[in-house]
């Protein structure tokens, strides 16, 4: 009985952004990253009306959740947002989260944007995480030729992780 | 190969959608897919902690006006008044409490305030269209604003949206994120619309449609609509490796 989803449409800058969406930590704390990226289209275009949500757990694996049964660790947000600019780009500042379950290092992503009727899901992991990426139970049901896809590189202030929604290096997107 | 005993969580499990529920991401009539739609079959992803879990926004997120679209200016907007309500429930009728419910929409005219949005139809310099509330104990909210009017847009020829309000919530976890639009009952413009009509079950089509609600219409003031927000709900607990039981 759940609600159908609908597309954000082309307007959605007027209601979703926040002014500390991108920071999931404040600028100035130790360890924290920007993740940057572009968003892409099946022709290579960059797309300049998605938003990018992310969530995931703190630096030592944590939520700020009841539904987490280790007990809910207050005060990590967790929680990022960011809309694309003209040229398609986002950026989120916050830090490496740590391992959950066993699985490598990953930070969940929402993409929105006029032309998706649903949200499409993704994942983050981290190039400099090579061995628990090989180890990861998610990504090894990834085929092999498509897990480059859902890794961030490494660069001077962080990562960068791109979103090809369709096409050519098309990224991996989940059925959640 | 039995984990040890110290390595099991218990994790609530979140139900997938029955088949034509949801709309497909590659949906030929509206034209914005083509281009944007993943072609790749999607991967299922177990829903472990990250999934399990998510965002829990509320009031800390509210301005004082946030939940009244009419008093955000000085002026009152044009347009009908009108008082939006309903329950933000999960799967099981389970009311969400305290949840984040952003909203936006278009002015009484059908044009939204957004730079690139320029059919001529005038802004509202008393209308924003931008609201946010939380929902109380019993997963109720409520949002008084202007009834947004249809516009044109380029889909099809003579294409014309339904007027909708643009609805965003969180729920409980990652897989209740929900992003859809609220329509009106009756609107003679949802049998050409590509986006309303993109979800295949007409039961399912209807659940995005308000109902006029007399009982909550203010007399001399506005009128009510009421619609519930329905979040994907939970399977069974299941065991899932590492850590401890509580």
């Amino acid at each position: 009985m759940t609600t159908p989803s609908q597309t954000v449409g082309p307007f959605l800058s007027i209601g979703l952004p926040w002014e500390d969406g991108p920071t999931v930590v404040p600028e100035g704390t130790p360890d924290a990253v920007w993740i940057r990226g572009t968003v892409y289209d099946g022709n290579g275009d960059v797309v300049p009306d998605a938003l990018i949500e992310t969530w995931q757990a703190d630096p030592d694996g944590r939520f700020d959740h009841p539904d987490d049964p280790r007990g809910r660790v207050p005060g990590f947000r967790g929680f990022g947002r960011c809309p694309t600019g003209k040229d398609g780009t986002y950026n989120v500042l916050t830090q490496v989260p740590g391992v959950v379950q066993g699985q490598a290092p990953h930070i969940d992503v929402s993409v929105f944007a006029r032309g998706l009727l649903d949200r499409v899901v993704t994942r983050i992991y981290f190039a400099d995480k090579a061995d628990a990426n090989a180890a990861d139970e998610v990504l090894r049901t990834v085929p092999e030729d498509r897990r480059h896809t859902l890794i961030a590189s490494k660069t001077g202030d962080g990562y960068r992780f791109d979103v090809r929604l369709q096409g050519e290096g098309e990224t991996v997107f989940f059925d959640v | 190969m039995a984990a040890p005993a110290s390595d099991k969580l218990i994790l609530p499990r979140y139900r997938r959608d029955p088949e034509g529920t949801q709309p497909p991401l590659g949906s030929p009539g509206y034209g914005s897919t083509r281009l944007r739609h993943p072609k790749q079959p999607l991967v299922l992803l177990p829903q472990k902690l990250t999934e399990v879990t998510g965002p829990l926004l509320g009031p800390g997120r509210l301005g004082e006006h946030d939940n009244d679209l009419t008093v955000q200016h000085d002026g009152e907007p044009q347009g009908q008044r009108i008082i939006v309500h309903g329950r933000l429930l999960d799967g099981d009728g389970r009311p969400i409490p305290d949840s984040l419910i952003e909203i936006w929409q278009a002015n009484a005219g059908g044009r939204y305030r957004h730079v690139n949005d320029n059919w001529p139809s005038p802004i509202d310099p008393n209308f924003t269209g931008v609201g946010r509330t939380t929902t109380d104990s019993e997963g109720r909210y409520e949002f008084t604003t202007i009834k947004p009017g249809a516009y044109p847009w380029g889909n099809h020829d003579n294409a014309w949206r339904p007027a909708h309000i643009h609805f965003s919530v969180f729920g409980q976890a990652f897989p209740q994120r929900l992003v859809t639009q609220m329509y009106f009952p009756d609107d003679p413009l949802f049998f050409q619309d590509p986006i309303f009509n993109s979800v295949p079950d007409e039961k399912a089509r209807q659940r995005m449609v308000s109902r006029y609600d007399h009982s909550r219409t203010t007399a001399q003031w506005a009128l009510g609509f009421e619609w519930d927000i329905v979040v994907r709900g939970r399977e069974q607990s299941v065991f899932e490796d590492e850590e401890d039981d509580q």
